[in-house]
């Protein structure tokens, strides 16, 4: 008896596993499962599957950890060279791979598609005096130290898009208070209980405890403002940044050119496809469409602008 | 009153016959992970995500309130027979439960444990009905320093309390704190004790620390001073459970373990653990027989299980009505709601209230199936113990190593598992206690983040360490259980 129902989730894994046994192409998730970069991933896959672009087998493997640079390792050291292999990413990773000092050499593979965006905002405590953007940076200005900022993992966007701010205000990148929390969860607390000043995040962790009225949102890091959201771009308050948290996916080093220029293809149908439009839709995701060669330019920018500000703020070499 | 009709319609949703039916599976299945060591909810209902995209949201949500209940009805299983915690809430359950187990009252010991989840259980969904928005803003309270006060307090408890002496239970503790060290610090990004193995990067995974310390480490011990003819384990009393004895000395307990477990399960990084190790210390202290804990304790088994089953129910407070996820599983929960295109919140209970209100009522109707399900299959599970030692141990080892290599498929975390494992052995031998050692690594980091965290926005200040009336009385109560022992020692040679 005991046996049978110790078997049994075994069972439920193995029949999961079972449905992708005839795999055509294997896809690597460098997250663990639930979240976004591992929603990325399935959720793409589901979507050609539905619009009829890929119906094949997919094997999903999650390796999670340090900003997707564990998994992409073992991605780049076991798949090179071959024809149907891909991997999920984002911003995260061009970070994460700095601050790490990973063996990671991005240009190594071949970038297949720049999907999904997600903007960043930054919020205030609803009782706090600052009311816009400008208010927030000038006390930034005026004492650092006393206007702590809160966000995600040190390197990441979060804190990129703070020093980014710092930056083209004039303030010492390494002189900002900037906190890393261990989730979103912590940041809203933070902000409203009054530990930070203000917090850093993406609008989705945001956009709720706003509505809720507890904390101030006072801009955000896109180009334009965002439909239903009633708030000035940094652009706008008078920075010029624009910074996403962007997901894409690589293709494994070395893939053969027709291999790769059909998946560059397959992915440029699914970000036509209604089915794209609509996981996009539930998921709350910005499309953030560019494919081959112009999104492995994007890469190598982001990763120039990325290692400035990390040099600045004192977290890399 | 209104709360009250909201609730009944919520019955009627969660009673119909599909919904029951996703209850029996998601509780089914959340008792056979909790007895799998290394797979937790958080992670089975993140593989049952792709599953449920074809079910009605309602009735996903009920068949993943009873993997959340069933994971820790199922955790105690294993932990009160075979001294390995299915997952880390039932790890304080091991301490005295394996003992009874030993001891020939493995029954007593499952049956205070189901019930009391069950007790806790519903009394936390109770609060949960009423009370929800109130608790929730507890999360808001809580600042840095006071959850650093928390880890401190729970730090200098549990290495008091725990072992022979304090200097083994500090000694624990500070190894589960260099354990918990190992990986990338969080605040700067950079790699700590991790000797260049990227593996490392994230940290000890709790699994493979819990599994290794407490099954391989026994198995170890058990080995070492087998002797073919010495009877190992005392026969089981068929379905003798539990007395009034039993019932009288637990009682007390399982209302304790509810009233920590639900509020600190409310608090963002709070968790099963900090409130069933609570619950341990505190039962330990308030006993009349204080020289049966180490050996069997029915007080010892009873907390913690009350508190681990009212911390479940906690996480859901701030998740349904703030949006807020507290835990790992919370964060899955959170998932699976975005999935839906729901947003949790204070507009769920208004926009979906047949989901929020066939939810609440799935986990009472949860609650009963668990305790239908488990209760007669305590004497089921007890035979497990008739099984010889060799093959008993020889098996549950192969068990645990399937378990820690189905977490992420790693030779390092099977590496780790042998040299813990040996250590945990060590530890047994020379009489070190163990639970200092989890509370250590999962606490570790937890601490240190407050306190960096307290510390840079009150720029350095120390005094930000004792600026809130929470923080100061945790932190004075930290320091009464360090002291007082030893000045109660000294009064008393005084006089």
């Amino acid at each position: 008896m005991n046996l049978k129902k110790a078997l049994l989730p075994i069972a439920l894994f193995a029949a999961l596993a079972a449905g992708s046994a005839e795999a055509q192409v294997n896809v690597m998730l460098p997250a663990n499962p639930g979240g976004g970069w591992d929603a990325t991933g399935r959720q793409a896959f589901q979507a050609m599957n539905e619009a009829g672009i890929y119906t094949d087998g997919v094997n999903f493997t999650n390796k999670g950890g340090a900003g997707g640079t564990i998994g992409l390792a073992e991605f780049q050291g076991g798949q090179r060279g071959k024809p149907d292999a891909l991997a999920v990413f984002g911003a995260i990773t061009v970070g994460s791979i700095i601050l790490n000092q990973s063996p990671i050499n991005l240009t190594d593979f071949r970038p297949v598609a720049r999907l999904t965006a997600e903007y960043l905002v930054i919020a205030v405590s609803a009782d706090s005096p600052h009311q816009s953007l400008q208010d927030l940076v000038a006390a930034l200005k005026a004492d650092p130290g006393a206007t702590a900022v809160g966000g995600g993992s040190a390197g990441g966007v979060d804190h990129i898009a703070l020093a980014l701010l710092a930056q083209a205000a004039d303030i010492p990148v390494a002189d900002v208070n900037y906190i890393p929390q261990a989730s979103g969860a912590e940041t809203v607390t933070g902000i409203v209980n009054g530990t930070l000043a203000a917090g850093i995040s993406g609008i989705s962790e945001f956009a709720q405890f706003a509505e809720q009225g507890r904390i101030r949102i006072l801009g955000i890091t896109s180009a334009d403002r965002k439909e239903g959201l009633d708030v000035p771009t940094f652009k706008e308050a008078g920075y010029d940044i624009e910074i996403a948290n962007w997901r894409g996916i690589l293709g494994a080093p070395g893939m053969p050119d027709d291999n790769y220029q059909l998946w560059v293809d397959r992915f440029t149908q699914l970000n036509e496809s209604d089915a794209w439009k609509k996981v996009l839709e539930t998921q709350g995701w910005d499309q953030f469409f560019l494919a081959g060669e112009e999104f492995g330019a994007f890469i190598a920018e982001e990763n120039e602008r990325i290692a400035t500000v990390l040099k600045e703020a004192g977290l890399a070499q | 009153m209104e709360t009250f009709s909201l609730l009944l319609q919520g019955f009627g949703v969660a009673l119909q016959p599909i919904n029951l039916f996703y209850a029996l599976l998601g509780s089914v299945l959340g008792t056979a992970i909790g007895v799998l060591p290394g797979i937790g909810p958080a992670l089975t209902i993140a593989l049952l995500l792709p599953v449920t995209i074809s079910v009605a949201p309602t009735s996903a949500f009920i068949m993943f309130a009873g993997v959340l209940y069933g994971a820790m009805y199922g955790g105690s299983t294993t932990s009160i027979l075979i001294n390995t915690p299915g997952e880390a809430g039932s790890m304080m359950t091991a301490l005295e439960g394996n003992r009874m187990a030993r001891a020939g009252r493995g029954a007593s010991a499952l049956a205070t444990a189901a019930l009391g989840s069950f007790v806790a259980g519903t009394i936390a969904t109770l609060l949960l009905t009423f009370a929800a928005p109130a608790i929730a803003e507890i999360a808001f309270y809580f600042r840095p320093a006071d959850y650093f006060a928390l880890t401190v307090l729970a730090f200098t408890s549990v290495a008091v309390v725990m072992g022979s002496s304090r200097v083994r239970g500090f000694v624990s503790l500070f190894i589960g704190l260099a354990l918990g060290l190992v990986g990338i610090d969080q605040m700067t990004g950079q790699a700590r004790l991790t000797f260049g193995v990227p593996a490392l990067f994230d940290g000890m995974e709790l699994a493979v620390v819990l599994v290794s310390l407490f099954a391989v480490g026994e198995i170890l011990y058990v080995a070492s001073r087998y002797r073919k003819n010495a009877s190992e384990i005392v026969p089981m009393r068929g379905w003798a459970w539990m007395s009034w004895e039993d019932l009288r000395r637990s009682w007390k307990p399982w209302l304790r373990g509810t009233a920590l477990g639900f509020p600190i399960g409310a608090l963002p990084g709070g968790g099963s653990e900090i409130p069933t190790m609570l619950s341990y210390t505190l039962e330990r202290r308030l006993s009349k027989h204080p020289e049966e804990f180490g050996h069997g304790a029915i007080e010892g088994v009873a907390g913690p299980e009350a508190a681990n089953n009212a911390a479940a129910a906690g996480i859901l407070i701030p998740l349904l009505t703030l949006g807020l996820p507290t835990s790992a599983t919370a964060a899955v929960l959170l998932a699976a709601f975005q999935n839906y295109g729901l947003q949790p919140g204070p507009f769920l209970f208004t926009n979906n209230p047949e989901l929020v209100w066939g939810l609440i009522a799935s986990l009472y109707v949860g609650n009963v199936m668990l305790l239908v399900l488990n209760l007669p299959l305590v004497g089921l599970w007890v035979r497990l113990l008739s099984i010889p030692a060799p093959q008993l141990y020889a098996g549950i080892l192969v068990f645990a190593t399937i378990g820690i290599w189905g977490v992420s498929n790693s030779v390092v975390d099977l590496i780790a598992m042998v040299i813990i494992g040996i250590m945990g052995y060590v530890m047994r031998v020379y009489d070190f206690p163990i639970a200092p050692v989890l509370i250590g690594l999962i606490l570790g980091p937890m601490a240190e983040q407050q306190l960096r965290t307290a510390l840079a926005a009150g720029q350095g200040n120390p005094v930000v360490l004792v600026s809130t009336p929470l923080s100061v009385a945790f932190l004075v109560l930290a320091g009464l259980f360090l002291l007082a022992p030893v000045v109660l020692r000294r009064l008393r040679a005084g006089a």
